[in-house]
């Protein structure tokens, strides 16, 4: 009976487990594939802009569109 | 070398640029990939767009020249550099190589402009690809 147990909760924390990893790997996925606008300047330093920021927000649309041009 | 050779070799160099164009910066078309040319106007027209978009935010920020520029969606990302006479925007898949096409890029403009050989092209290489509106100095390669 106790091995039972031992074996249906192994069994459950393996699913977590899964279901975790899974979860995080999505996140991390989704994150790298924000839209961002990364501008390199001569000093060597680059800012990167999340979407949002009204900066990004004024150069993701035309980015989408170059995109939309050549079938993205 | 001519726009059409410089773009020629870079497709063949750099398998991540799905398309790309070259114009001067009056944006005459000087050659474009697909060969098509209502799509090498408006990406030259693009191009310049957004280099004056981000040129505007450069002196909005009071950051020193601009010298390169990427937009990253999900469903790809635009390269953009400039020299003296030209510009070269480049489309990819989503999460490309950030470094290596800019190097790529450079090394295009620099063959356009006869000076293969002479300098290697300035390239500032991307550490991480995440963040939010945070500013990095990671250095110049």
């Amino acid at each position: 009976m106790a091995r039972r147990r031992r074996r249906v909760v192994g069994a459950m924390t393996l699913a977590v487990g899964s279901v975790a990893g899974s979860a995080l790997i999505f996140k991390r996925k989704r994150e790298r594939n924000a839209s961002r606008a990364d501008l390199y300047f001569e000093d060597g330093s680059m800012l990167s802009l999340s979407q949002g920021a009204p900066e990004a927000d004024r150069l993701l649309p035309l980015a989408a569109e170059a995109l939309a041009a050549t079938g993205r | 070398m001519d726009g059409h050779e410089a773009l020629a070799d870079l497709k063949q160099i750099s398998v991540q640029i799905e398309a790309a164009v070259i114009a001067d910066h009056g944006g005459a078309v000087l050659a474009c990939s697909p060969d098509d040319g209502p799509t090498g106007e408006l990406l030259s027209r693009l191009a310049r767009e957004i280099w004056e978009a981000a040129d505007i935010s450069r002196r909005d920020l009071g950051r020193d020249a601009l010298t390169q520029v990427e937009l990253s969606t999900a469903q790809g990302s635009v390269f953009v550099v400039r020299d003296d006479r030209h510009v070269l925007l480049a489309t990819t898949a989503p999460d490309p190589t950030v470094g290596l096409v800019f190097y790529d890029l450079k090394s295009a403009l620099h063959a356009l402009d006869g000076r293969t050989g002479t300098e290697e092209p300035n390239v500032v290489w991307q550490a991480d690809g995440s963040a939010s509106a945070e500013e990095r100095g990671d250095g110049a390669a």
